[in-house]
């Protein structure tokens, strides 16, 4: 056979690529599932939220309340769709048995999550922008800061799809893929103030909100939007940074170790 | 056979699972470049969980493993890069397509896109006609070639084939054949399991035999044959016997069926049988028989006794 090359690169880019070919390629096949609903839901958000309950709505923080859900339900999405995308591209494998390929080849975990996490991100982050898009036939919009814009979407895409990827190891089952999303991050999401100001908080309750990391990117793309938050911005950077430092070294864990892929 | 150094080496290997079951016992096991090696043993020797091992796909509990030299844990990129797998299981993507899921495992394997070397190896496992549909719409046998395909895309230098004709149709398993002879004499080392004695005495170099987690034979296939070449002579008698008489000690006989007869085993190779001077020495000791018939032990007879002398 030819071109044996002896040693092979320290380094598999070609199949952190073949990964996420693959991956985007099952996205492309499934359009409407993958695009369509989403956008479908976020403008039912717009049209019950946006305009039938928000045109009896008070302006908050001097921004008209259609407005202010935007970065709100894009967050949601992202949240969503990051897990679920990345929960299932891992787990879908494990429950074929495809994995063992994965497993067999000459690539170290990172670079199989790079994979993953990049095709899983990559499908968020477009989403996102066309849900921006979307909204901005509905709602007046302006965005003051859009490179920290960008940066909000980015990395929470890409932390959410890690968190995904671990749920999909953790998971050993369809119902376990989707009890996390489910029982844990849609109601973070919902008390993250997608559709308020924690401020409008009694005093109490805004402190409990404060332990939900959810407050702190809604609240740091929010401002990437308006330039007004409810936390500083560089906390909510900061708690971003750390949900993705926690994620990074959970996985690397798990893979590590074999956890709940190699017996 | 010249002596060359092993492809694959295995020592000290040990497999406990989590559920406390002890898979492989101490596992030492040398595979020679450009053999082929049949892994023969009964359900749950422990034949998957080896090939598991070395391929990455289960950690071991202890002991060591080296393909071509590069330790399988500290130096995984380098040892996996030459072996390829086809698992026992069939597990393929479904909506893929055929060019496309073998073409994801050259990359996956780090190696160059190369569309012409694709090509040849489905046309090689008659799949080029199916290259364009998805893998969902194909038959059982057409996916096995499909994941043999697979393993084949990144021309691996070691090819394990887990049972790779259970639930093959004859055609295609002389097709499978086909190719293995071909991989063979390009140099591929190949590894297989299987139950079918009949494969391992046709294909195989050289025979192991696992049998509860331990290996409990290896050896060529030619010697494993000079084995098989030992017959047995059956005597049925006319009158039984008690005990053999002491002037036959010299024989290698067993008095069997309640003394009704009397089975002589010797060696067809050999220079002389035996069978002239036992037949004389049975009429001196006054021994009629009324009926004498020959069988040759099979491998799998072998197999058997081998496999049952150890439960
Ligand atoms: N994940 C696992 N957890 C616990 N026990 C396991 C696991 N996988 C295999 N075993 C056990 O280990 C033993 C060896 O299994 P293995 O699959 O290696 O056998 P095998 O020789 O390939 O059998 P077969 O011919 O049926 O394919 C069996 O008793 C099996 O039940
Ligand atoms: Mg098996």
């Amino acid at each position: 056979m030819t071109s044996v090359s002896d040693a092979p690169p320290a380094f598999n880019g070609r199949a952190i690529a073949a990964i996420y070919r693959f991956e985007m390629a099952r996205t492309l096949r499934t359009p409407l599932q993958s695009v369509v609903s989403p956008v479908l839901s976020t403008s039912l958000y717009f049209v019950v939220f946006g305009a039938a309950i928000g045109s009896r709505m008070q302006e908050i923080d001097g921004i008209a309340y259609g407005a202010f859900i935007v970065p709100g339900l894009i967050m949601l999405t992202l949240l969503t769709q990051s897990i679920a995308n990345a929960s299932f591209a891992i787990y879908f494998p494990k429950f074929t048995g495809t994995i063992y390929e994965l497993l067999s080849a000459p690539v170290a975990w990172w670079e199989v999550v790079l994979g993953y996490v990049g095709a899983a991100a990559t499908k968020s982050v477009v989403l996102g922008l066309i849900i921006l898009l979307t909204a901005t036939f509905f709602v007046p919009l302006r965005i003051e800061h859009p490179f920290w814009m960008l940066l909000f979407l980015v990395l929470t895409a890409v932390t959410f799809s890690l968190f995904g990827v671990i749920i999909g190891i953790w998971a050993d089952g369809f119902e376990r893929l989707q009890v996390v999303p489910l029982l844990v991050v849609t109601p973070l999401a919902f008390l993250g103030g997608s559709f308020y100001s924690i401020d409008m908080l009694p005093p109490l309750w805004r402190t409990v909100a404060l332990f939900n990391p959810v407050v702190y990117l809604i609240s740091g793309f929010r401002w990437s939007f308006f330039g007004v938050a409810d936390v500083g911005v560089g906390v909510s950077l900061g708690m971003t940074l750390a949900f993705l430092l926690v994620c990074i070294v959970a996985t690397g864990w798990i893979f590590r170790t074999g956890y709940r892929l190699k017996n | 056979m010249p002596a060359m150094s092993p492809i694959i080496s295995v020592s000290g290997l040990s497999k406990t699972y989590a559920s406390g079951f002890q898979a492989l016992k101490t596992v030492d096991l040398e595979i020679r470049q450009g053999e082929i090696f049949a892994l023969l043993g009964p359900n749950g020797a422990g034949k998957t969980t080896l090939i598991s091992i070395i391929c990455g796909l289960v950690n071991p509990s202890t002991g060591t493993v080296k393909a071509d030299g590069h330790d399988i844990v500290t130096d995984y990129r380098a040892a996996r890069a030459k072996i390829g797998l086809v698992p026992q299981e069939l597990t393929t993507d479904a909506f893929e397509t055929v060019r496309a899921t073998v073409s994801f495992s050259r990359g996956l394997f780090g190696k160059r896109k190369d569309p012409d070397l694709v090509e040849r190896v489905l046309k090689d496992l008659s799949l080029w006609d199916k290259r364009d549909t998805q893998i969902r719409r194909l038959s059982g046998g057409m996916k096995r070639r499909v994941m043999i395909a697979k393993a084949l895309a990144h021309e691996p230098r070691i090819l394990f084939l887990d049972e790779p004709t259970a639930g093959v149709d004859v055609e295609l398993r002389q097709d499978m054949w086909q190719l293995v002879r071909r991989l063979r004499e390009s140099g591929v080392t190949i590894i297989l399991t299987t139950h079918y004695i009949e494969e391992a005495e046709e294909m195989a170099d050289r025979v192991g035999v696992i049998s509860k987690g331990e290996i409990i034979l290896v050896e060529d296939k030619t010697e494993l044959m000079r084995k098989l070449g030992r017959k047995q002579l059956t005597l049925s008698l006319q009158a039984p016997l008690a005990a053999l008489p002491e002037s036959l000690a010299g024989y290698d006989l067993i008095l069997a069926a309640g003394g009704d007869e009397i089975v002589f085993t010797y060696d067809t190779k050999a220079e002389r049988t035996g069978i002239t001077a036992l037949l004389q020495a049975l009429g001196e000791a006054g021994i009629r028989f009324r009926d004498l018939n020959t069988s040759q032990s099979s491998l799998e007879d072998i197999f058997v006794s081998l496999v049952r002398g150890r439960s």
